[in-house]
């Protein structure tokens, strides 16, 4: 079901209540654990609204689902934390404020790991979220939820937020359409911080014409995001059907070594389609690779350290019955209300920025980060976009990584150079392991979001998509 | 290297407290994250350091008074808090 299904049902004489109502209806019966909070009673008032005064904007009664570390005004927003259970933001995110301009019913918020630091949504103190094409696997993450409420049908559109792979890499195990923008396209005012140098908020669909229609929708510049960027185009009108002028770069580096056979495969005859459709290959070189992920684990434990420690239960969140002295008052809180992958990110990132040590990690991975940006410049300099697999295997099963995180970390390999690069990155379906989908990551130059729209939406379109 | 005792220190400086069974976890964990992050001792550079993707520096807005959030609405999610203010553990 998609943003067109929805608007064919109310076409054919359904009310928007009836389509909303039988949503939820479809949610609460669900397995997938897509939902840590539903606003049934708002957006049932939203739907009797617009069945009485007519739908309005671009998503004019178009239900979507928010992740849920993007601030919703009046509905609970917890990151997945403990630490967050019970409470309701008191103002919306720009992306919020957009959604509902025009015309968006939002029908609740998705399960993620939590603070969005995993990529399986395993860390969530809500339960893991269950993959919809096997219920044994997990959906990715962190965005796990709203990935896998897109692909199991329960709602058409969702938000997630991507810091170093979390929209693209459950877009990839769940079968849907993720992508991550530009950092600076869409603002982050509202989105509750993780490692802001890195992450974007960027939508998921099931069809790469409703990725864009919810990208014209939430990009635009916000002075209240100071790294925001005035760089918005009208993203739909740019799906025409060519791609003869695209030049694809095939980075050596993205594939081989650790990457399943299956998904190599998928990935070159996706790159054969396009091939077929008109455009040009090469193969090409990103020789920093190899240090992404070291750099940008750095970076984001760094940054998360620093951020999350403003979870202190003084304004908002956990408190425990009896204070005691300022330093064990915050100190049990935070052991209280923190899981486990959290407290290693803020311990390691802790460590990398304490005396003696700022040189050695955070320092010398933002020197790296350059070098990373450099190689993708000089990439795209002459090719328009580069495409590689999103993930090097399919969907693990739930309880499979979980205890080695480095491990897990390593399954990041082929989305955090694109955070560290800033660039825009799409994932799109190109064919299965067994019933496990594989994705595709159709990788761009800085604000040119409309090419790799494109390239996908051509792909899409030829291969029955 | 690090150790429990590092751990522990680490674990003071971010205000989480550890549990015996944590410090232990935590210690062999870090080490072998840290080991992998030794990567980049492979690397010498004398790039320029990226803090942000465009170089943006100083972004400021003119400094005019706006209507903010009402002491109602900011005040409405705080655990404890005493006339109109968010209460805090004793200091002295």
């Amino acid at each position: 079901m998609n943003v067109d299904g929805i608007r064919e049902m109310v076409k054919s004489g359904k009310s928007v209540e009836e389509v909303i109502q039988s949503l939820f209806d479809k949610i609460e019966r669900s397995k997938l654990n897509a939902f840590i909070t539903l606003a049934k009673e708002q957006a049932l008032e939203e739907a009797r609204r617009v069945d009485k005064h007519g739908a309005k904007g671009m998503l004019g009664a178009i239900p979507i689902a928010i992740k849920d570390c993007i601030s919703t005004r009046g509905i609970q927003t917890t990151c997945g934390s403990k630490i967050l259970e019970g409470y309701v933001p008191p103002y919306d995110a720009h992306v919020i404020e957009r959604l509902k301009a025009d015309g968006a019913i939002i029908i609740g918020k998705t399960n993620m790991d939590e603070f969005a630091m995993g990529s399986s949504t395993e860390t969530s103190y809500f339960g893991p979220t269950r993959n919809p094409c096997d219920l044994s696997r997990v959906p990715g993450g962190s965005s796990g939820g709203s990935a896998a409420a897109v692909a199991g049908g329960e709602v058409p559109i969702a938000l997630g937020s991507d810091t170093g792979g979390s929209v693209r890499c459950p877009a990839s195990f769940c079968g849907v359409v993720g992508l991550k923008p530009t950092y600076g396209l869409v603002s982050r005012y509202g989105l509750i911080a993780y490692a802001n140098s890195l992450e974007q908020i960027g939508p998921f669909a099931r069809n790469v014409k409703d990725v864009a229609l919810l990208l014209d929708v939430i990009a635009g510049y916000d002075p209240r995001d100071s790294t925001s960027m005035d760089k918005k185009c009208e993203y739909t009108k740019e799906l025409r059907d060519d791609v003869s002028d695209v030049k694809i770069g095939v980075p050596k580096e993205f594939f081989g070594e650790g990457i399943d056979e299956d998904v190599e495969k998928a990935v070159w005859s996706g790159i054969k389609v396009l091939e077929d459709l008109g455009a040009s290959y090469t193969e090409i070189s990103l020789p920093h690779t190899k240090y992404s992920l070291a750099a940008y684990y750095i970076i984001a434990m760094s940054e998360a350290s620093s951020n999350l420690a403003r979870f202190d239960g003084l304004r908002y969140g956990l408190r425990l019955g009896k204070d005691k002295d300022w330093h064990t008052t915050f100190s049990e809180i935070r052991a209280n209300g923190f899981g486990e992958e959290v407290k290693r990110r803020i311990l390691l990132g802790t460590y990398a920025l304490s005396a003696g040590y700022y040189g050695r990690y955070y320092l010398k991975a933002l020197k790296v980060r350059t070098l990373i940006k450099r190689d993708f410049e000089v990439a795209l300099k002459d090719t328009s976009v580069l495409i590689t697999p999103t993930m090097p295997f399919p969907a693990f099963k739930i309880g499979e990584k979980i205890g080695d995180p480095l491990a897990l970390y390593l399954a990041d390999v082929n989305t955090v150079p694109i955070n560290l690069a800033g660039v825009p990155s799409i994932s799109v379906p190109c064919g299965f392991v067994g019933k496990l989908p594989i994705g595709m990551q159709i990788i761009g130059r800085h604000f040119d979001e409309a090419t790799i729209l494109r390239t996908a939406h051509a792909f899409e379109r030829n291969t029955g998509g | 290297m690090i150790t429990k005792k590092d751990v522990e220190h680490i674990g003071w400086l971010a205000r989480i407290e550890l549990t015996e069974e944590e410090k232990e976890k935590f210690t062999k964990q870090l080490n072998s994250i840290l080991d992998y992050f030794e990567k980049l001792d492979e690397i010498e550079t004398d790039a320029a350091p990226m803090h942000h993707v465009f170089g943006l520096t100083n972004v400021f807005r003119d400094d005019v008074a706006k209507k903010s959030m009402s002491q109602e609405d900011a005040l409405q999610n705080a655990p404890k808090k005493e006339k109109g203010c968010f209460k805090g553990p004793r200091i002295v």
